[in-house]
């Protein structure tokens, strides 16, 4: 399936659109992008909830309002009509985003009230901010089970 | 390649169930039990170590709809696609008119109320480490669940593997130990062990099967192919898996790598049910998969 579209693709480029294509390939990269800023931000949030790393409220209050400020990104710069994982290559994102856009914004918005809440608790103390991290992950993990390819 | 397993598998099987046959089946009566009060709140953990809505909620299920045990996922093994049943206390669709000693015939001995045995795709070879007391306690929770009236969907299984009476051969071949990390372990690991082996049943997915689909004991833990014919399911032995106890107990709780990507597959519900068990279990079981036997 996969070649058959590579060999579309490839015929197509050479009839000339090739705008298109790579704008594609611009917000695969992007969006993938906003995925490793919110895991970075969150490798700070969850080393201080594990005791990896001292907690230090200053710092988890600004990893938090980050990881809350990125979730608030415009994101149909970032998805493409096309752009799933059977018509384009790089990407693991599955056609069904694009079928079910009213559940995918249920997700989106489900990850912003989790960041929300992680920004309110992520200062307070330490017991608030490991609280927060069970609800993030759910938010993150729900988008992941319905909308992601598995690693192959 | 797989004809040729299935009928060696075939005349094992029979063999397996003419010994089978002179055998009685054990069974667990009312009165082996009558000395266990069922307790719902204690019901609900092992409800929750033991998975059971990641397979009879309906497809889809999110939220309180997980609590709703209407059966109808489907599982797909080499011997066929297996469908839930319903396991709400509905007394026609479900599991209403059951007994708490149907329960703990059906988790310890994979046989039915009348005498059938039950296909391993309901991981009963797991399940049959659990004590009497956590079947007795989850006997109680599962009645305070909705009942539902969804019927059952029949499995699609071939011959020979549609003949259940077949199954008592399999039974007898493939019933595990007691423990499969056998000898004494610290306090927090044996609880560990205790959960990871019965109730939490990681081995029914992490450890590779052999060609009659028994678990092959000698690598537990280690990996197998995913059964979905997509990806492999990880080796989470301390020979593989080098993440530390705290990351083990975050990846429990929230479902976070230590990259902080998020667990996918199966994996993802395994971890919703988790994240609701008392965090001295999740901790337990991290413990436990520290002392599993290193596999490469
Ligand atoms: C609305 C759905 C959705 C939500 C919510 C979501 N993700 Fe993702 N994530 C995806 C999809 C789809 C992909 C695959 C993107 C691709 O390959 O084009 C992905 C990919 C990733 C990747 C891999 C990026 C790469 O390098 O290819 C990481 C890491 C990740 N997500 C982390 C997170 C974290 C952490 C959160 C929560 C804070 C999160 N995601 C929330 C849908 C989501
Ligand atoms: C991996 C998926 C899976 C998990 C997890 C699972 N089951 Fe099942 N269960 C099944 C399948 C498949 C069957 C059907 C077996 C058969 O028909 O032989 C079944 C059958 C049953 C039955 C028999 C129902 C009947 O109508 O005869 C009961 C009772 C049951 N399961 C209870 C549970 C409980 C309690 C749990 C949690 C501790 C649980 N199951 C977890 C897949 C699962
Ligand atoms: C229904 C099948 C299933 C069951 C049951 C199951 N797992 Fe998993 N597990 C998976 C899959 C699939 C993955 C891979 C997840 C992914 O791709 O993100 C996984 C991943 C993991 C990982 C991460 C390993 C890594 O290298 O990424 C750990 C740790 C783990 N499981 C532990 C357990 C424990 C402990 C249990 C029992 C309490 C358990 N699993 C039960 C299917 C299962």
């Amino acid at each position: 399936m996969k070649a058959i579209t590579k060999l579309t693709l490839a015929l197509t480029l050479a009839g000339g659109v090739a705008g298109a294509v790579s704008a594609d390939e611009a917000a695969i990269k992007a969006r993938q992008g906003q995925m490793k800023l919110y895991a970075h931000y969150l490798g700070l949030l969850g080393g201080m909830a594990k005791g990896a790393v001292p907690y230090d409220a200053d710092k988890a209050g600004a990893a938090a309002a980050s990881l809350a400020m990125l979730t608030k990104l415009d994101s149909s710069r970032l998805w493409p009509e096309g752009s799933d994982e059977m018509s384009a290559d790089g990407t693991r994102a599955l056609p069904a985003m694009w079928e079910n856009g009213d559940d995918v914004m249920k997700k989106v918005m489900a990850l912003g009230e989790a960041a929300a809440g992680m920004e309110m608790a992520a200062g307070q103390s330490l017991e608030a901010l490991q609280g927060a991290m069970g609800p993030l992950g759910g938010a993150c993990g729900a988008c992941h089970k319905a909308y992601r390819a598995p690693d192959s | 390649m797989f004809k040729v397993a299935g009928y060696v598998a075939f005349a094992m099987l029979l063999a397996g169930a003419a010994f089978w046959w002179i055998t009685t089946p054990e069974r667990v009566r009312e009165n082996d039990i009558a000395g266990l009060a069922g307790d719902a709140v204690r019901g609900e953990a092992a409800f929750w170590a033991g998975g059971c809505a990641s397979c009879h909620s309906a497809p889809g299920a999110e939220g309180d709809e997980r609590l709703v045990l209407s059966g109808g996922r489907a599982f797909a093994s080499d011997f066929g696609t297996f469908y839930a049943p319903n396991i709400s206390p509905d007394p026609v669709y479900g599991i209403g008119d059951w007994q708490a000693a149907d329960l703990v015939n059906a988790m310890r001995h994979g046989t039915a109320p009348g005498g059938d045995h039950y296909y391993p795709a309901f991981p009963y070879t797991s399940y049959a480490r659990a004590s009497l007391q956590d079947m007795v306690d989850l006997w109680a929770f599962l009645q305070t669940l909705p009942a539902s009236t969804v019927p059952d969907t029949p499995h699609e299984v071939g011959f020979p593997f549609s003949l259940r009476r077949l199954l008592g051969g399999w039974k007898f071949l493939f019933t595990g130990p007691d423990q499969v990390v056998a000898g004494d372990l610290p306090p927090e690991a044996a609880r560990g062990r205790t959960l990871a082996e019965g109730l939490g049943h990681c081995g029914e997915c992490h450890s590779p099967r052999n060609a009659l689909g028994g678990i092959d004991y000698t690598r537990w833990l280690a990996g197998a192919p995913n059964p979905s014919g997509k990806g492999r399911i990880p080796n989470i032995t301390p020979g593989k898996l080098d993440w530390s106890v705290a990351d083990l107990v975050e990846y429990f709780t929230s479902g976070f790598t230590p990259d902080y990507d998020s667990a996918g597959g199966e994996m993802a519900e395994v971890v919703q049910n988790l994240a609701k068990l008392p965090i001295e279990d999740r901790r337990a079981i991290a413990a436990y998969l520290k002392a599993v036997p290193a596999v490469e």
